[in-house]
């Protein structure tokens, strides 16, 4: 029992979209612009509230969220025209003469369900695409980051079109009472236990979903590398990404035997370039979101099956939620810290005879949302792309593939279904109408009764496009 | 529920296929294509003597709707494959450079395929085709309600299939709820939109993704024609509501919105065509099927138990119990409340609803669920927009009923409640398929503004990276850029 009316809400919304005012060319480029405008001018206070959130340094702020956003609304702004634009597609035999085109047209009223870890470019990156694809939208921000979540409703309730563009705060309660609307599409990011629930709601509905999730990416490091590019890279993906809170860091890396040495003191001694001998101390971290998520991660430190594996961190800071930039060597596979999503500044590194081996073990786990690959040898890199099935992959880097606009960010299985970024933002919130025009001319009368064997033959030869076999059934055809 | 041993076995063995790759090679999807065109060519008359007893379905009615389709289908697939397993290029910003970014399409892996009873060969077949295509191991599972259909795939499918790779089970409700408890990579189902919420609910234990092909009241709109465009109508309507299945499709007309003025020439139009293309009367009714079970057909039969919709009838309304037929039959004007005009027919009973004017039945159709289609017979250019971007649905004809069917180029599919997701053509191989992203880069140069420790330098590094201003990029790493900066 949410203290706020849902239904009612929902039929404001139904009745704003109904009004086609949604639809409009000029009224999705106003909200774009207006987001834009938004992020443009409260920056600081954005910032602020991600560090208040977070811990989250400016730069990753700026980077990995207001950055990226702003390239998306001007990528939309862009390409509006072009992505509402009817699609002509060819037709065929079968159905001469005739034009068809395949309309893209709003899906209605939409729910965006944000995450904590990137909470302004989570929440807002999806509401850019329902906005250019025509749709009233809802966004409800995720409770554990409080600051973000209220910024965002202040500022939309400020800048953009309330009738049609709505931000619900809350927990448990309000997204309950969410789920249980009606609603043309949901958009969820985070874990695989809570779209559990949000795709049991939906069914009711027959509502489509986007589930963005996660899982164990795994980082796979073959011993041919600039070891330096291949560490930094994997350091800027796991701890410079929210300190790990992200749903595409590297979980775990996978080399040899023979090279573990030479990659683990390559990373210690990047990670000290980039935070220090005092890495708690940094202000290029960011904290651990909250005690439940820094409980769950010393309970990871503190598993019995993974004692004296700890090679390098470990240190934490419980007062201010810190916890260092810690690595692991050869972990048993039945450890806590393999067996889930790990969320966090771990890295555990196992360790295999030959580096193809790796591939086993990716797969014996479920798809991941990532998966990375260091590496000069092109055989393994064909392998690996062809094998390692996960929602994207990178070689010889880790993340960058979130920031190409013409790449799908989706996952496959347990990681999730649906894609979004760029067009394919537009399209996830978008039903693909097929219209097909007919003449009132060329009316093929074998299509209908009576049915005789003339007409089969006549559609047989169709159906064959064999040419000289439909005049041989119209040549020896009676009406 | 007991979960058959025999059951596990199959899963089992079809997830070792899959994993030995077996199924990702090009030869080995074109070689099922090329037998499933073989199994059609040499079972033709199999299919049509399975399809007459399930359906009483005409031979031209099943090859038209179901043999010609899954040909159509299986050649096209056969001719695109190999393009469709290419991977697609996509296109870098500079700054990345060097760079590969492209998007490979892979199978999901084990599929789960469910078909409906009213075109139970193809509506079988036909997503298997795509399955394949796409690299899957599958489970099909034939509705229960066309046992001869159902039969005939569960013989015959082994005998020209890799049965490793794809296997039949038949079987009713139980089988289902036991296939349901199972994860699958993708579940593809077709059937009514009741169904539909059971097969998502269990999918989301999951987290199965799904295409559920479902259905809804197809409204076909009439607008004022002249006389010779009129008749090619009035066949379309016929042939789009009786000839497909006696009205038993998602994608069937099920009732007609029409001007008032009109009506009774409609109604006398109608009833001349049906009379020609089906007979005039009961014992006598030709190329027509019959109902596919007796629930149905009491289903059918009860939306005119009601006095009001029985009142409406002007057409038709009587029917034989025994063979399960119903004779076409027009209604005009019944009550909108009543069942026949808030439930799918799917039957012979064909609602004409008056308006006064034709534009009013925009807003009739948006007071409704979205339907699977929309057939629109108008030549009116403005009208024609105002459906077009003031109603939704799975798809919109116009001039015609039934034939986007056959159009692999369009997506085939609905929107909210008559569904989620689409196939045809290619659409079939991605509804299949995971779109898996690949950047490529390599260890040249490495950025360092990119990494910690921060700076205001690195500051101004990515924030110009972001505007793709590269002259700005370049001022700032020679150290011009702050010059002109401070000199502002």
């Amino acid at each position: 029992m949410a203290f706020f009316d849902a239904a009612a809400m929902m039929k404001g919304l139904r009745g704003a979209y109904a009004s086609g005012k949604t639809r409009s060319y000029e009224w999705r480029v106003s909200q774009l612009k207006a987001l834009l405008k938004l992020m443009s001018f409260h920056e600081k206070e954005i910032v602020d509230a991600l560090r208040s959130d977070l811990s989250k340094p400016e730069l990753e702020s700026f980077l990995q969220e207001i950055a990226l956003l702003k390239e998306s609304c001007g990528l939309a702004l862009k390409e509006l025209h072009r992505w509402m634009a009817p699609e002509k597609v060819k037709t065929m035999m079968t159905t001469f003469p005739s034009s068809a085109e395949i309309v893209p047209e709003p899906l209605g009223v939409v729910l965006v369900i944000s995450a904590w870890n990137y909470p302004f470019l989570l929440s807002l990156d999806p509401v850019i695409g329902a906005i250019a694809a025509g749709n009233a939208v809802v966004l409800k921000p995720s409770e554990i980051s409080p600051a973000t979540s209220s910024v965002l409703a202040k500022l939309l309730g400020q800048y953009m079109d309330c009738s049609a563009v709505k931000v619900i705060e809350g927990a448990v309660p309000e997204t309950t009472a969410l789920l249980e609307q009606k609603w043309d599409k949901i958009f969820y990011t985070g874990n695989g236990k809570v779209a559990r629930i949000v795709s049991a709601a939906a069914a009711k509905h027959l509502t489509p979903l986007v589930l963005e999730l996660g899982g164990k990416s795994p980082v796979i490091v073959d011993s041919n590398v600039d070891l330096k590019v291949a560490a930094r890279r994997i350091i800027a993906g796991k701890w410079g990404c929210n300190n790990g809170q992200a749903c595409v860091s590297p979980d775990y890396a996978i080399t040899t035997k023979e090279f573990a040495p030479d990659l683990i003191d390559t990373l210690r001694s990047e990670l000290e370039k980039f935070y220090g001998k005092d890495p708690l101390k940094s202000n290029d971290l960011s904290r651990i979101v909250n005690s439940n998520h820094f409980n769950r991660l010393s309970k990871l430190l503190d598993d019995d099956k993974i004692s004296g594996k700890i090679i390098h961190g470990g240190q934490k800071d419980i007062a201010n939620l810190k916890i260092a930039p810690t690595i692991l060597l050869d972990v048993p596979e039945d450890s806590l810290i393999m067996e889930e999503e790990i969320f966090g500044p771990l890295l555990p590194i196992l360790t295999v005879n030959n580096v193809e081996d790796s591939f086993n073990i990716i797969k014996s786990k479920d798809k991941p949302l990532a998966a990375y690959l260091f590496t000069n040898n092109k055989k393994l890199k064909e392998n690996f792309i062809r094998n390692i099935s996960a929602g994207g992959l990178v070689i010889n880097d880790t993340t960058m593939h979130l920031a190409v606009p013409t790449l799908p960010f989706g996952g496959v299985g347990e990681s999730g279904m649906g894609a979004y970024h760029g067009k394919f933002s537009f399209d996830a919130f978008s039903h693909k109408k097929a219209v097909l025009l007919r003449s009132f001319a060329g009316d093929l009368s074998s299509r209908y009764p009576p049915y005789t064997p003339k007409k089969l033959n006549l559609l047989k030869a169709l159906v064959n496009g064999s040419l000289f076999g439909i005049l041989r059934a119209l040549l020896g055809w009676h009406d | 529920m007991e979960e058959s041993p025999g059951l596990a076995r199959n899963l089992a063995e079809l997830r070792q296929t899959f994993r030995s790759g077996k199924t990702r090679g090009l030869e080995w999807r074109k070689a099922q294509l090329r037998a499933i065109l073989k199994l059609l060519d040499e079972n033709e008359d199999s299919i049509f003597d399975a399809l007459q007893q399930d359906l009483g379905k005409h031979p031209v009615e099943a090859y038209r709707d179901e043999v010609g389709v899954l040909k159509k289908s299986a050649t096209y697939a056969l001719a695109s494959v190999e393009k469709w397993m290419a991977p697609k290029k996509g296109q870098i910003p500079l700054l990345f450079f060097p760079a590969r970014a492209e998007v490979l399409p892979e199978p999901l892996g084990l599929v789960l395929i469910l078909a409906s009873w009213n075109f139970p060969i193809s509506l079988a077949l036909d997503p298997v085709i795509g399955a394949i295509s796409a690299g899957n191991t599958v489970v099909l599972k034939p509705s229960e309600l066309s046992p001869a259909s159902s039969s005939f795939l569960a013989n015959t499918v082994p005998r020209y299939l890799d049965s490793a790779a794809l296997k039949v089970i038949e079987g009713g409700h139980d089988a289902a709820e036991q296939l349901l408890q199972q994860k699958w990579d993708k579940i593809f189902f077709t059937g009514s939109s009741r169904v539909g919420r059971i097969i998502m609910a269990a999918a989301a234990n999951h987290l199965t993704p799904v295409t559920l092909e479902l259905g809804g009241k197809c409204p076909t709109i009439l607008d004022s024609l002249s006389i010779s465009d009129l008749e090619v109508a009035i066949k379309r309507i016929v042939g789009g509501k009786w000839g497909l299945c006696s009205g038993q499709a998602c994608i069937g007309i099920d009732y007609v919105l029409v001007e008032e003025k009109f009506a009774s020439i409609l109604v006398e139009l109608l009833k001349k065509c049906i009379k020609a293309f089906f007979g005039d009367s009961m014992p006598n009714l030709k190329n027509l099927c019959r109902i596919v079970s007796k629930s149905h057909f009491d289903r059918v039969s009860n939306l005119l138990g009601d006095p009001r919709v029985a009142a409406s009838i002007v057409h038709g309304g009587s029917w034989d119990e025994q063979n399960l037929m119903i004779e076409p039959t027009i209604l005009l004007d019944p009550p909108l409340d009543a069942d026949i005009m808030s439930e799918e027919i799917f039957g012979p009973l064909l609602p004409i609803i008056t308006l006064n004017k034709i534009e009013e039945s925009i807003e009739f159709i948006n007071l409704r669920p979205k339907p699977l289609a929309i057939h629109a017979f108008t030549k009116n250019e403005r009208f024609k927009k105002k459906l077009l971007s003031e109603t939704s649905s799975g798809s919109i004809t116009f001039n015609d009923a039934i034939v986007q069917f056959v159009a692999d180029s369009l997506p085939f599919g609905g929107v909210g409640e008559s569904g989620i997701g689409r196939y045809h053509g290619k659409y079939s191989f991605d509804t299949f398929s995971h779109e898996k992203a690949v950047l490529q880069r390599s260890f040249y140069l490495d950025l360092e503004p990119r990494y910690p420790p921060w700076n205001d330098f690195k500051l101004d590094f990515i924030k110009l990276a972001y505007k793709f201003d590269y002259l700005g990029l370049l001022l700032l790493l020679s150290g011009l850029r702050r010059i002109f900066k401070r000199s502002n």
